[in-house]
């Protein structure tokens, strides 16, 4: 129970990212896909297949050691891009003060890619949330439910082609028709004040 | 002996917590399975106030996403506007003038020394301690009432803009901010008087939720619920943003981490921030608070002064002869004060209209127009004054207004590119990642919110303690629901 406070001092750049980008091109030349540098963040476009080993490599090598997954999220891109959706994999490491971002094609028939929960235990929520809202399935994955919208919810809301609205008044989620078939059974009633 | 076993069988309790309860800080649901009084599992379901920001960001353009911020993480609202304004500006290649970075420090750690008041504050009251409630909303007062004088709100502020902040702070916030930084150390003294040594909080928080520094690492947590274990990992210092260079702090860490240790590291925490305000208001730069970049921020409004300022008694009237019947303005009308029917001419209803002048702004036949002084004047006698020609200085600000409506629905011309940016809120991480189609609109927006991480460890630090140990364990990870379901 003792709490002390430390100084740190500003922080050495890590390893530059192209270098990075480099090292796993080198690892693992039939992966890559691309690499893409803007405003000083690189991104490594690979294939979905061995993204478990890429993820254990970055996380494992001393000299990488990628222990803190910032963030892990989909992108749809419907009708701009052939492989329909990305996975994104922000990366960042405590220790070395570098960070990288690995994004993962996934096609649009049948989406799955192999989960990375093995690797980060908190991706785990990250990957339900990618599920819910893409309908990109972790293979793997310990429990993959939806997390944001009910279980019995039709539809991945943040894909491209997902209404903004949300679906037509009488398709509505069983829930919500409920509740406004109930608040109309309770509007005929007279409350006293 | 059989047959009272038979009778006395032991089995696993189900007990349903929340959506509704008042230990869960918003609308969490804890499903948990128990051996007893021990706790064998926890399945939280979240999800209750999800409200779809990331699609809303999406539709909406950067500016018009600003306000949104606030809605996530309400009890530091001011932090999750910053977060989002850096994100962007650093997507956008600009930089804030050197003022508007300190001032947007100064909230910044104002908004960390309310929102770890309020952590207090509740944290305490679930535990059994009602008094420290009490005192942490005394201080905590004093900051909403410092952020009102600078924005006019307490909670949802959208403060900080793209490019630096919405206004210049006054004198006098910067002298009754100077006066709390010079009190407040000894408030806190007061507040640890009352726990930091007592028998009843020593025993509900050590040893509970204990997590290592490894585990808390590959959990993903951050913040003062990761430091708890020893981890100095501090965007602030990682990566600063803002004038965070250039003060001098600490960072406190744990060594346990445990909940008694996360509620230390929250407690120094305070006095550091205490220090950085005061090292901002000592060192506060003189010059602009917005940035000079017309293409990608939101120009001064005193251009459009003459139509939009609200203590002028202006009336808007529809000429029947331009108007086309085209709708504009009736959509865009907040009050829903214009009536009329399609291709035929609108009328405004002179009683509901709120002289805000977004007709006015919509206009393309220029029958919109602006009654100088006609406020409270009857159809007929407007209709009249109407023919007039319009002054000068009200043609100009028309063309202003016209521009910055379209600008702001349309959103700035930014490079095609993604980036992720985070910064440290009172609660830990907070990242933005844009993808960016060449378009005034984020092509994805997507939030990294620390409360959906810091919510996902809730079942690995509450397995094996009492029930009452889950309330300090939702108390000691920090979440609001707003911004874990967004």
């Amino acid at each position: 129970m003792a709490v002390v406070e430390v100084r740190i001092s500003l922080p050495y750049k890590g390893k530059d990212p192209t270098e990075i980008a480099e090292k796993i091109k080198e690892k693992f030349p039939d992966e890559v896909v691309d690499v893409t540098n803007f405003r000083d963040q690189v991104s490594v476009i690979v294939k979905k297949g061995r993204i478990v080993d890429i993820c254990r490599y970055l996380h494992d090598d001393p000299l990488l050691l990628f222990d803190h997954l910032q963030d892990l999220c989909g992108v749809d891109y419907h009708a701009k891009k052939d492989p329909r959706f990305e996975v994104v994999y922000n990366l960042y490491s405590i220790r070395h003060h570098h960070k990288i971002r690995i994004r993962a094609q996934v096609p649009e028939n049948d989406p799955n890619i192999r989960t990375v929960t093995a690797i980060w235990v908190g991706a785990n929520w990250h990957e339900r949330e990618c599920f819910d809202m893409f309908g990109i399935v972790f293979k793997g994955h310990p429990d993959l439910r939806r997390i944001l919208l009910p279980e019995d919810w039709e539809g991945h809301p943040l894909r491209k082609d997902y209404p903004l609205k949300g679906p037509e008044p009488e398709k509505d989620w069983h829930g919500f028709i409920e509740v406004l078939n109930r608040s109309k059974e309770l509007k005929e009633y007279e409350w006293e004040e | 002996m059989e047959q009272v076993e038979k009778i006395f069988e032991t089995r696993e309790l189900n007990v349903n917590m929340g959506p509704q309860h008042p230990a869960t800080h918003g609308v969490l649901r804890l499903v948990l399975d128990m051996d007893g009084e021990i706790i064998a599992k926890v399945t939280p379901y979240i999800g209750y106030l999800h409200r779809g920001i990331e699609k809303l960001g999406e539709s909406l353009s950067f500016f018009q996403a600003l306000p949104l911020t606030d809605r996530m993480d309400y009890v530091s609202a001011m932090s999750n506007n910053i977060g989002y304004v850096v994100a962007v500006e650093k997507l956008f290649d600009i930089e804030a003038p050197e003022r508007a970075k300190f001032i947007r420090t100064i909230v910044g750690e104002m908004s960390r020394i309310s929102n770890h008041l309020l952590w207090l504050a509740t944290h305490a009251l679930d535990i059994g301690a009602m008094t420290v409630f009490l005192y942490c909303f005394r201080e905590r007062e004093w900051i909403l009432e410092l952020f009102e004088m600078i924005c006019g709100a307490r909670l949802t502020v959208t403060y900080p803009r793209i490019g630096g902040v919405r206004n210049d702070v006054p004198q006098e916030f910067l002298d009754s901010l100077y006066q709390f930084t010079d009190e407040f150390p000894s408030r806190i003294l007061e507040y640890e008087t009352l726990i930091d040594k007592n028998r009843i909080w020593l025993k509900r928080t050590i040893g509970i939720g204990v997590i290592s520094a490894e585990e808390a690492v590959n959990w993903g947590l951050t913040g003062p619920t990761l430091r708890g274990s020893g981890v100095p990992y501090d965007v602030r210092k990682h990566a600063p943003y803002d004038a965070y260079d250039k003060v001098d702090f600490e960072v406190p860490i744990g060594t346990e981490g445990d909940t008694y240790d996360r509620y230390r590291c929250r407690m120094l925490e305070m006095r550091q921030s205490n220090k950085i305000i005061r090292q901002c208001i000592e060192k506060l730069p003189p010059g602009p608070v917005m940035a000079d970049a017309p293409k990608f921020t939101l120009q001064p409004k005193d251009k459009m002064f003459p139509i939009t300022h609200p203590t002028k008694a202006h009336a808007f009237y529809i000429k029947e002869k331009a108007c086309k019947g085209c709708g504009m303005c009736l959509r865009a009308c907040p009050a829903k004060a214009i009536f009329g029917e399609k291709k035929k001419p609108h009328t405004i209803k002179q009683e509901l209209c709120l002289g805000c002048a977004t007709c006015f702004a919509t206009c393309k036949f220029k029958a919109l127009t602006i009654v100088p002084g006609g406020k409270g004047l009857s159809d007929e006698k407007l209709a009249e004054l109407a023919e007039a020609p319009l002054p000068e200085e009200f043609t100009k600000a028309q063309e202003h207004l016209v521009k910055h409506f379209e600008f702001v629905r349309r959103g700035p011309k930014v490079p095609e590119g993604e980036i992720y940016v985070a910064t440290e809120v009172p609660k830990g991480e907070l990242g933005f990642y844009f993808v960016s189609d060449g378009t005034g609109k984020p092509y994805r927006m997507r939030v990294r919110a620390p409360s959906f991480v810091h919510a996902g460890v809730l079942p690995r630090l509450s397995v094996g303690h009492l029930v009452a140990d889950v309330i300090a364990v939702i108390g000691t990870i920090d979440i609001v629901l707003g911004e874990c379901d967004r």
